[in-house]
């Protein structure tokens, strides 16, 4: 424990040297926009920024970059209560409450709460974090192949269990991701693999930003602008410090319950892959409202309402990272790209990265308590101006949006090719986000897909392709087992929702 | 959207059966001493594509997919419009980056954006538009040393011109 908290302390001064002190400020307040711009959430800011990281040293890159998730979660608030319009998909339970406070007048209460539940939910999320990650990441060290397959496969499992959406569609999502990183060379053969059309620019492969970016630059922008029609609105908000200091006291008390649910709840939600910031926030106001004493006030403006769902996704944040640093499997679509990144900087992600590089872990962690601090203090003083921000026209947003990602694709593997791919992914992404296919797992899959095809070969090979190879092992059987039940479980639901008579419902809602 | 949602699926299916066939360019069995082939992991991973489409299509019939059930056109008025106009732009601003070069290409992309689809005042504009590219040159070219594309050769003098302040 001792030991701990010495590398936890030599993390935190590391991110308090001046450079990584100056991204941190940066990412954090970078962050607070990305969040709070409709249509950006810390995926997109991540995705579209990380080519531009290779100018400083890994570790602060990784720092800064956790910095705009970081800032991200507390952001999605601003839009939330401001304008009525989730600024991320991690702050749609925010709204529930923060909008009808926001119109009675209460705006500047609802985002205290919503900035002092998000510290406490980071706070709660890193304490636990630095509890559990070097444990984890010291039981995975005596991780084979067939172990880490069986995570991919729970990873995966876990977006067609957990995810909430159109399970065949989830399916096929996660399969194009893993093919597409299977374009390029075989890796054990060393022929030429799926170069579509013999076009030279596939040989070397398709690079998980192209897709990131076409995603989540492009296809997303496109749907913002189509879901929006361009007419967003926003409330008028006074800030004083005085008022400030009241709404704080008076919004703690009424939702301090609310708000160490949603830490707990939000952690542990963020661990799982399928889940993240997003469901971790809804069912922490769930579970607030069934919890309360006065649950018919939620929907109408009670604090709790936005005190959970923003603590829950602060905390979730910091869950997703977990999985990420211990065993190389991401908790969420960003830190899936933080995930390539490392690869990128020439680190492989897994529990070996303790050991080998204990400053660029410590370091990390360290910035995430220096950076949860910095997202309270820039955003409690710069609420004005995000929200003066906010009343930027969308043109202007979206054209910048869209400079980058071209020049972030060029950027990513200096080939005109993956440019115009990227443009293809972009607006194949657009149609079939409106056909409600997820797109998360596919960006999970292509940054995945380069650690589940050797592990698969690997053990297929040393059991002489008997796959039971996965179910016989002690650590990689229930793992196994897990996974497979967690793929039937929506198959069972729908078999049992049959037998009573019932059509089957869609409860997408709840976990979208 | 219905529609929509089958012809999507059958165009995915025709994907995954090329994917497939592709894939078998490389072995798809098990080889003794090395393992599955190289093609049997895209080949396996198409073949379950290929399935999800088909229950994708069996939900559309079966009217189960909310997709499936909305009346609504995939692409309205709107929506038409806006990909032909936004997506359109994109498409042209990738086009021009071989003639014009990164910046000239982002330059004439931010003066469509913001003066033909924002409406913005010309002076916003051409702000904007010229002061983007200076400073993404500036970060790419000097500070970060990618360099992008140049365009073609007319426009060499300008570049020169300008690597000799940063260099």
């Amino acid at each position: 424990m001792m030991e701990v908290i010495g590398q936890l302390g030599d993390g935190v001064l590391m991110s308090l040297q001046p450079l990584n002190l100056a991204l941190i400020l940066i990412g954090v307040t970078l962050g607070l926009f990305i969040g709070a711009m409709p249509g950006l959430g810390s995926v997109n800011g991540v995705a579209i920024l990380l080519p531009i990281t290779f100018l400083v040293p890994p570790g602060s890159a990784i720092i800064f970059l956790a910095a705009i998730y970081y800032g991200a979660m507390y952001g999605g608030a601003i839009s939330s209560i401001t304008l009525g319009i989730p600024g991320a998909s991690t702050a749609v339970a925010t709204t529930f409450d923060g909008r009808p406070l926001a119109m009675q007048g209460k705006a500047r209460l609802a985002l205290v709460t919503a900035a002092i539940a998000s510290f406490i939910g980071g706070t709660v999320a890193n304490v636990l974090f630095t509890g559990f990650a070097p444990l984890l990441a010291s039981v995975a060290l005596s991780f084979g192949p067939p172990e880490i397959f069986a995570l991919m496969l729970l990873a995966f499992a876990t977006f067609v269990g957990l995810g909430g959406d159109d399970i065949p569609k989830t399916i096929f999502s996660i399969c194009i991701g893993l093919v597409f990183a299977a374009v390029g060379f075989d890796e054990i053969s060393g022929a030429p693999r799926l170069i579509f059309g013999d076009i030279s620019g596939f040989l070397h492969g398709i690079n998980f930003l192209v897709l990131a970016i076409g995603v989540y630059g492009i296809g997303e922008m496109l749907w913002t602008i189509d879901s929006t029609r361009g007419k967003i609105t926003s409330t008028e908000t006074k800030m004083s410090v005085k008022g400030a200091v009241e709404d704080a006291k008076y919004g703690m008390k009424k939702s301090w319950k609310g708000t160490t649910i949603g830490s707990f709840l939000g952690f542990f939600v963020g661990i799982l892959p399928a889940a993240g910031a997003t469901p971790g926030s809804l069912m922490a106001y769930g579970v607030s409202k069934l919890t309360s004493k006065t649950p018919e006030e939620f929907g109408k403006g009670h604090p709790e309402g936005v005190a959970a769902p923003e603590a829950a996704n602060n905390s979730a944040s910091t869950g997703s990272m977990l999985p990420m640093l211990t065993l190389g499997i991401p908790g969420s679509p960003t830190t899936a790209i933080l995930l390539g990144g490392m690869v990128i900087w020439g680190l492989t992600p897994g529990p070996r990265l303790f050991t080998d590089q204990p400053e660029f872990v410590w370091g990390l962690i360290g910035s995430f308590y220096v950076s949860n601090f910095f997202a309270l203090v820039v955003n409690l003083s710069f609420i004005p101006l995000f929200i003066w921000v906010l009343r930027m026209p969308f043109t202007i947003l979206a054209a910048m949006i869209f400079v980058l990602s071209v020049v972030g694709g060029y950027a990513a593997t200096r080939d005109m090719h993956d440019v115009w791919l990227m443009l293809g992914f972009g607006v194949g992404a657009y149609f079939l986000r409106k056909l409600d296919y997820p797109l998360a797992p596919a960006v999970l899959a292509i940054v995945l897909g380069p650690i589940a095809e050797p592990t698969l070969r690997q053990s297929l090979l040393l059991s002489s392709g008997d796959p039971s190879i996965f179910f016989t092992r002690p650590i990689a059987g229930p793992i196994t087992v897990i996974a497979i039940v967690l793929i039937l479980l929506p198959l069972l639901k729908v078999m049992f929702t049959k037998s009573k008579g019932n059509k089957p419902k869609d409860d997408g809602e709840t976990l979208a | 959207m219905r529609r929509a949602e089958f012809i999507t699926a059958g165009i995915l299916a025709l994907l995954s059966i090329y994917l497939m066939w592709k894939s078998t360019e490389l072995e798809i069995g098990y080889v003794s001493d090395e393992g599955p082939g190289g093609g049997a992991w895209p080949f396996w991973l198409a073949a379950i594509m290929l399935i999800c489409t088909g229950v994708i299509a069996y939900n559309a019939i079966k009217k189960t997919s909310p997709p499936s059930q909305s009346k609504e056109p995939l692409l309205d008025g709107y929506g038409k419009k806006m990909l032909l106009l936004v997506g359109g732009g994109i498409f042209g601003f990738i086009a021009l980056i071989d003639i014009l070069s990164m910046y000239g290409a982002m330059f004439v992309f931010l003066i469509y954006y913001l003066k033909v689809l924002g409406r913005h005042t010309w002076r916003l504009t051409l702000t904007i538009a010229v002061l983007t590219p200076i400073i993404f040159f500036f970060f790419f070219e000097a500070l970060m040393r990618i360099t992008m594309p140049k365009g073609l050769p007319f426009l060499e003098p300008v570049f020169n011109y300008l690597n000799t302040i940063i260099y």
